[in-house]
């Protein structure tokens, strides 16, 4: 047996004696998801259960070094893991920016000082971190933003204002584009820098969504002292920190469309259309576009698992995450979309016991985001245009 | 395993496309076309193929050949579809070579297996009855005679039927259309009495030929696999038919893509190359994502057919269904970016346009898959 094999056979040991059957069963809503941070609750024992073992196992991020709390895996290990989790259907012990986002980054740009100082605590769950990219005036935009850092001393002093920052209201720390120079063209006067959420002059203000939640906030910065050391990577140089960043963070978003969250699709609508005596729906529109979105949804989760070998093997294009974002968003959305086609006008229920809450409306409105947040449609097809196919003037 | 190809997949696809780019560019299949080719595909070529080892690569090595894979073979497929050069590589080097290795007795592999190998025999797989792709309805009759079978009925869209020195038949020695039970699989010689073959020239320059049997004898020995229970076998041909004709039209798709985008780097119009334009550049962007993530789907089914063949049904309806509805997008947008120039003859995009639609049709198009997708997983 190869070594791989034999990893592969006791992580399924290991998951199968450890993942709680509760955690086996796929997520109904967002108190299923466990963020960690410093005011953090779990939802249900088997959630806290899950986690450390996790947590203590290394886990939580299975191909970080060890020396920073995660795993110590290579990358076909960690495909294992994750292949063996989707097995038996485990959901993710923790959820976090600071896995998805910020750590590719901190792991590329920060100084030795910087992983020591945050990735264990990304890992452990100890602080949740959140992203201030957008602005008011910066959307697809992005490098025009205006959040002004001045120089005093050995710190920066921060004033300005950030838009859809997901989680702001709950998170610790955030990790922010700045303009440390004015004067420069827009791409090359933008600094990343760190800091703590509870630093004076830092508030935030949810912003209602269609959906009726607010998972998103406007973050304004009033004269926000932060230490020069907290910028990551070089000052002025935080476009290129900024967009190595994108790139994971719109592989993560391109993730949505290629989870099966929840019932499979068939039987959803099995519940509201009914089927024939064969088995099949009674609505074969929808079954045939039932049929053809899981056709898409298996190719893409193909796709996925390709990109990650291909960066192995070094082939891989550092504009591809782009492309998979595109795809990603605008599949999550369409499985909404068939979602409400099969639920009918239950799945329009709003306020109901029955309904949840009216989470798959609600649900479904959150989705419309996907192809907004992490750069739109738009902005991800002008960058495969530009960078993948070299077209004239994109 | 990784989902990339090997070092060795890799060598094989160079040494495909240096052979095919340099004996069979589009202009091979123009040539064969414009002389109304009374083969359909050059023999001197499929001679190439031999030595090269491409006949024999589905053929185990006891029998002189290579003994590769799905994967090996898609690699191949894949080049075929970037020039659209018409072989008998589709209906002999995969789907008689995988029917005889996988259900032929030890004499009809001894037999057959050898001149699949060195290109002396030429086969075809004769399937489909009506205008759509239903296995599972096959009709024509084989009637027990004496020590053997009498068989009576019609074959449509065989694929090299006309060149064949072997046919490979379905046919319904018990039950009723509709059912898995009672399809029997026969090894026939087309020059027996009853049978009369015409060719039937496709819109895609490409062979095919439909086939009447007229109580055509086959002794016991024409049995290929168990008699009643034939269409596991024959399942597992057609998966892996799919999975090559997927592959066709994965080179058959980045081909046309990779034409349509040096075309919007060179027409100018309005004084500008039109590649400027972000209502094109945007859909040369979806295509070419379509396209990356149908070939991923498509090794896929490649590598589980290689790695887990009885339980690679669903890989394959998602690899087939996913192929041909990229391909159509691709030669549709590819017709359209091109212009007037897409609509002419003398331009080779029709080519790639007229193939996607066949290789649509072969072992199921896309609606099919996905209706067998959705059976699969009980909806």
């Amino acid at each position: 047996m190869s070594d791989l094999e034999k990893f592969r056979r006791e992580t399924r040991v290991w998951l199968e004696a450890n993942c709680p059957p509760e955690m086996r069963r796929p997520m109904t809503s967002e108190a299923d998801t466990f963020w960690g941070g410093r005011n953090t609750k779990f939802s249900s024992e088997p959630q806290q259960v899950w986690f450390e073992r996790m947590r203590d196992k290394g886990w939580t991020v299975p191909h970080w070094p060890k020396e920073y709390g995660g795993g110590g895996l290579d990358a076909e290990e960690a495909k294992i893991v994750r292949q063996e989790m989707a097995v038996i259907g485990a959901r993710q012990p923790l959820t976090s920016f600071g896995i998805s986002m910020l750590g590719p980054a901190l792991l590329k740009y920060g100084t030795e000082l910087q992983k020591k100082q945050h990735l264990p605590k990304i890992t452990a769950g100890l602080i949740r971190w959140c992203q201030g990219y957008s602005e008011p005036n910066a959307g697809s935009d992005l490098a025009s933003l205006q959040t002004r850092a001045e120089s005093d001393g050995e710190d920066f002093v921060i004033t300005g204002q950030k838009i859809w920052t997901s989680y702001a209201n709950y998170a610790d720390w955030i990790f922010c584009l700045v303009r440390t120079d004015a004067s420069a063209k827009k791409h090359d006067g933008i600094s990343f820098i760190l800091f703590d959420m509870a630093s004076k002059g830092v508030s935030t203000k949810p912003i209602l969504l269609i959906s009726g939640y607010s998972p998103f906030c406007e973050t304004f910065f009033d004269n926000v002292r932060v230490p020069k050391a907290n910028v990551v990577g070089t000052v002025n140089r935080g476009w290129d920190v900024a967009k190595y960043l994108l790139q994971h963070e719109r592989a993560m978003i391109s993730g949505m469309g290629e989870r099966g969250v929840g019932r499979p699709l068939g039987q959803v609508a099995a519940d509201s259309v009914g089927t024939d005596e064969q088995g099949r729906l009674e609505d074969p529109m929808l079954r045939g576009q039932i049929a053809t979105f899981e056709i898409d949804e298996a190719a893409l989760a193909c796709a996925a698992e390709r990109a990650v070998d291909l960066a192995k093997a070094g082939q891989a294009h550092p504009a591809f995450s782009s492309a998979m974002k595109y795809y990603g968003t605008e599949l999550n959305k369409r499985r909404y979309e068939i979602l409400m086609s099969a639920g009918g006008v239950d799945a329009l229920e709003w306020e109901s016991e029955r309904s949840k809450g009216g989470a798959r409306a609600r649900a479904w409105l959150r989705t419309k985001a996907n192809s907004i947040e992490g750069g739109t449609s738009e902005v991800m097809l002008g960058i495969v245009a530009k960078r993948i196919l070299d077209l004239p003037g994109a | 395993m990784a989902l990339v190809l090997s070092e060795e997949q890799s060598m094989l696809r160079d040494s495909a496309r240096g052979l095919i780019s340099d004996k069979a560019p589009v202009s091979h299949l123009r040539q064969l076309r414009d002389a109304k080719d009374a083969t359909g595909f050059s023999r001197e070529l499929w001679k190439n193929f031999a030595d090269m080892g491409f006949s024999g690569l589905l053929v185990p090595e006891e029998f002189g050949g290579s003994g590769l894979g799905c994967v090996e073979a898609g690699v191949v497929m894949e080049e075929i579809g970037r020039t659209l050069v018409p072989s008998p590589f589709l209906a002999t080097a995969v789907l008689a070579a995988s029917a005889l290795s996988r259900g032929g007795s030890a004499a009809q592999k001894s037999q057959h297996l050898p001149k699949i190998s060195d290109g002396s025999l030429l086969a075809a797989l004769a399937i489909d009855e009506g205008a759509k792709h239903r296995p599972l309805q096959t009709k024509l009759q084989a009637v027990r005679s004496g020590n053997g079978f009498r068989l009576t009925g019609d074959k449509a869209f065989v694929v090299d039927g006309h060149t064949a020195d072997l046919v490979i038949v379905a046919a319904r020695t018990a039950g009723a259309a509709g059912e898995r039970d009672g399809l029997t699989l026969f090894l026939v010689d087309p020059k027996t009495k009853g049978i009369e073959t015409e060719r039937t020239a496709m819109v895609d320059s490409h062979n095919a030929a439909r086939i009447k049997f007229g109580n055509v004898e086959v002794d016991a020995d024409g049995v290929l696999g168990e008699v009643d229970q034939g269409f596991a076998l024959l399942e597992g041909v057609l998966n892996i038919g799919r999975g090559a004709a997927a592959s066709e039209m994965v080179g058959l798709s980045e081909e046309v893509f990779g034409r349509t985008v040096n075309y919007l780097k060179e027409r100018k119009q309005f004084g500008k190359l039109i590649g400027e334009f972000q209502a094109l550049q945007h859909r040369a962007a979806q295509l070419y994502i379509e396209i990356e993530i149908t070939r991923a789907a498509v090794l896929k089914a490649l590598q589980t057919l290689d790695g887990d063949f009885a339980n690679a049904g669903a890989a394959v309806a998602v690899a087939k269904a996913r192929a041909g509805s990229t391909a159509t997008l691709a030669v549709q947008e590819g017709v359209q970016m091109h212009g007037g120039m897409g609509m002419t003859d003398q331009f080779d995009i029709g080519f790639f346009m007229k193939r996607a639609r066949v290789c649509q049709e072969l072992f199921g198009d896309s609606n099919f898959h996905a209706d067998q997708l959705a059976r699969m997983k009980s909806y």
